[in-house]
């Protein structure tokens, strides 16, 4: 068994501040299922948002305004006090991020450069061209490197192990060698990134499975506000890479195949830069009603930016469109159409990342504090990252301060990895022959098609049962290699189990959610029902399904109003 | 019916297997096809045995850096239809130990990237706010900010294949990325570690790291550029 005071499980930029974090005062270790440098974080592209005021137009920005933009683009469902520590936290992160070394692009006074985004009202996002997320992440991972963070490379926690609501540790597999291992700790912080990859049309990482959120979920721990998926507007036609937001930021157009500018029909203030959850919506509606192309995608032009413009702020995005569309944007539109992208839901915490069992702590978009309530903002993923990964760091060595003595309950850890190891010789010697590459492609093809940005009662009804049907079509499922070593076809398995019982909380939590609100849009219930449903779901495992209660969401400063762009 | 691609894939098992083999694959090739696509395929459909590192899929995370029909190449980053149905052989990174398949051992290069100090460093108490730096400032920094530590440059370097020791370009590059931003006040901590025979001076500039690098990184450059450095303060002309 190996030991840590504090254990987390992540590399990206969540992860990986808190690991910066807790490693100041006490025994830390960070394991994580690739290289940290491979996490999802380095995909982000467009920035992170603070309220520095450095652009011209934005000189009386605060982080007020910020706050409000936030809790009105969340759809009023975001805790208003949690928002609050965000934006007020954010320019701090930033500039300790500046600090460290992160090559922000910079204004002509030598300030951080800051462009407008979606669903704000001052350029307030922070960037380094279009690659934000790239530097971050490695800036973060410099710093790790700097303070001598234990990292467990290429390991993957499949169970978290609490004992009478006390968190004792995780149960890890080291891919490499295929070794499962118990790792004791008195807090742990998840830092596992989203479940994208439960959806198909996903921007995101192979990786990102939810696996976090499912060994959370199985341990007991709540889900919270899980029907709330963002689909982001803009991703490439055919592979859904991200085409950032910071493209429209920049100033391109969304075009339909009759020329148009069809924003102007949906949101004719804000028009592109409308939140994403509306400008998914209205891409969708242009594409159903034949005003796309091929009924698949709709332009994004760029090329009134001009060469220069693009080379300079948007050459990652060029290279994606060159290198997978076969496109240059200097001279054409890129096709895109709105693909699955973020969790909005995840494991249920507050502001310093607490959970419900203590010692448990989870930040980043594994984590719902929730500071995005129904639709996140462009630019404030990377800040939920740094704000509470940080917080994580040091709410762990706060409990750390309170937990009497050290090492308690090897016994339930030691029972934990019997049983693990046990699961897994169950599914190496498993004879089942269904093939689990088809329940995966249903389950993603499913939650797109029924779950997706249109939700209609009907289809929902299908999605549950036919993600029912893929449950136990998955026990019948074995694994046909029985190696040790980089055994990906037992990592596939496994993480579809846990893949498999979050679809289906989205999928129960969409169906009971009886409104309309941000990223959750129903056909036929197109109002927000702030009466009966301005509250968070929590989604927690029984045998038969999960069971669903409700939060209260905290308001402090704005009463939900009506929401137009 | 589809059209076909045939791959041929290094496949060994140190652990297991007395040498290293090649298999045939021929699967289903649509337009848009990736090279790490392909190999999805074999490890869903035809043989979930086969070992290879992924992540991102869209060429930023640098995992599936690899030994393509003779060259170095992302597998995310590669088009299966670019090699107009000629067979695609698919080698692990050359000259690095194979853990198994596609997937090499990759600790003693972030070891080295860890030993030069690859963080800003300034004696300076931090700003309340940004430090500021101008965009010319900035600008040189641009391109080498790009690496994605894929090791494509590393493994195609013939002088670490010589001499184990050496630093190798990714970390000369990342040593430069520092010693030229404007915040960076690192240079004489850093040189001892970079100012040796295992450092910038096994730099042939032989330009393999140039070609292999999937962000067009001109990482020889960026090591000549430490080298005058270094070159400068044993002059004592800084």
């Amino acid at each position: 068994m190996i030991y840590h005071e504090v254990i987390v499980v992540g590399g990206g930029l969540s992860g990986l501040r808190a690991a910066i974090g807790a490693s100041e005062k006490a025994d830390t270790a960070l394991l994580s299922q690739v290289y940290p440098v491979r996490s999802h974080s380095g995909a982000a592209q467009g920035g992170v948002n603070a309220s520095l005021a450095n652009h011209p137009e934005s000189s009386d920005d605060s982080w007020e305004k910020h706050a409000f933009d936030t809790v009105k683009g969340s759809d009023y469902l975001a805790d208003q006090d949690a928002v609050e520590i965000m934006t007020k936290e954010a320019p701090l992160r930033v500039y300790e991020l500046e600090h460290w070394g992160c090559p922000f692009s910079r204004f002509e006074d030598g300030m951080i450069a800051q462009r407008p985004f979606g669903g704000a009202g001052y350029p307030r996002t922070c960037y380094c061209a279009d690659k934000t997320g790239h530097v971050m992440l490695h800036t973060m991972y410099e710093q790790a490197v700097k303070r001598g963070v234990k990292v467990y490379n290429e390991w993957v926690v499949v169970s978290l192990v609490i004992e009478d609501g006390v968190c004792r540790g995780v149960i890890a597999m080291n891919l490499v060698t295929g070794r499962l291992e118990a790792f004791q700790a008195e807090a742990v912080i998840f830092a596992t990134g989203g479940y994208g990859r439960v959806y198909g049309n996903s921007t995101n990482a192979v990786i990102n499975t939810g696996s976090g959120m499912a060994a959370a979920y199985h341990a007991g721990v709540g889900l919270k506000d899980m029907e709330f998926v963002q689909f982001h507007p803009t991703t490439l036609f055919g592979t859904n890479i991200l085409i950032t937001e910071g493209a429209r930021g920049e100033g391109a157009y969304l075009v339909n195949n009759k020329g148009r500018r069809f924003m102007e029909d949906y949101a004719p203030s804000l028009m592109e830069l409308a939140p994403r959850d509306i400008v998914s919506r209205s891409i969708t509606t242009e594409i159903n009603e034949g005003r796309g192309f091929e009924n698949a995608y709709v332009h994004l032009d760029l090329r009134h930016l001009g060469a220069q413009k693009i080379m300079e702020r948007l050459p990652g995005i060029r290279d994606i469109a060159i290198d997978f569309a076969g496109v240059d944007p200097i001279e054409k539109p890129i096709p895109v159409q709105p693909g699955a992208h973020y969790s909005m839901g995840g494991i249920d915490c507050n502001a310093d990342c607490a959970t419900e069992v203590k010692g448990f702590f989870a930040a980043g978009e594994c984590s719902c504090v929730s500071v995005h309530g129904a639709n996140r903002l462009g630019g404030n993923s990377l800040l939920e990252t740094i704000v509470f990964g940080k917080r994580a760091g040091d709410a762990a060595l706060k409990y750390l301060e309170s937990v009497v003595g050290r090492k308690t309950g090897a016994k339930v850890i030691e029972s934990a990895l019997e049983k693990t190891q046990a699961r897994i010789k169950r599914l190496i010697e498993g004879t089942g022959d269904e093939d689990l590459s088809a329940v995966r492609e249903e389950m993603k093809s499913v939650m797109f098609e029924d779950v997706g940005i249109f939700r209609q009662e009907s289809r929902m009804k299908y999605a549950v049962e036919k993600i029912k049907e893929l449950q136990e079509r998955y026990r019948r499922g074995g694994i046909k290699y029985k190696g040790k070593k980089f055994n990906l076809d037992l990592l596939w398995n496994l993480e579809l189990e846990g893949m498999l019982d979050v679809a289906e909380v989205i999928a129960k939590g969409a169906l009971a959610r009886q409104e309309s609100r941000g990223s959750h849009s129903r056909i036929g219930l197109t109002e927000r029902d702030d009466a009966n449903w301005l509250k968070h779901t929590v989604a927690h495992y029984t045998p038969d399904g999960p069971e669903f209660s409700f939060k209260e969401v905290s308001i402090t400063q704005w009463q939900p109003q009506a929401r137009a762009y | 019916m589809a059209d076909t691609i045939r791959l041929k894939i290094f496949r060994f098992d140190p652990e297991t297997d007395r040498k290293p083999r090649y298999d045939v694959f021929e699967i289903p090739c649509q337009p848009g096809l990736t090279v790490l696509e392909a190999l999805f395929y074999i490890l869903e459909k035809v043989d979930p045995s086969i070992a290879f590192r992924y992540s991102c899929r869209g060429a930023i995370c640098g995992s599936c850096a690899m030994y393509i029909n003779g060259s170095y190449r992302l597998a995310c980053g590669t088009q299966c239809s670019a090699f107009k149905g000629k067979e695609i052989v698919i080698n692990p990174l050359p000259h690095l130990q194979v853990i198994k398949d596609l997937v090499v051992d990759m600790e003693p290069f972030f070891a080295k990237y860890q030993s030069i100090r690859p963080y800003l460093i300034n004696h300076h108490e931090p700003l309340e706010k940004e430090r500021l730096q101008s965009p010319e400032e900035r600008k040189r920094l641009d391109e080498m900010i790009d690496c994605i530590l894929c090791a494509a440059c590393y493994s195609s370097c013939p002088s670490v294949w010589m001499d184990p020791k050496y630093k190798g370009p990714a970390a000369l590059l990342k040593a430069t990325r520092f010693d030229v931003d404007s915040r960076d006040e690192g240079t004489n901590e850093r040189m001892p570690v970079l100012d040796n025979e295992d450092g910038l001076w096994r730099c042939h500039t032989i330009f393999n790291c140039v070609d292999a690098c999937p962000k067009k990184i001109n990482v020889t450059e960026a090591i000549q550029t430490s080298k005058r450095t270094a070159l400068r303060k044993k002059l004592r002309l800084t």
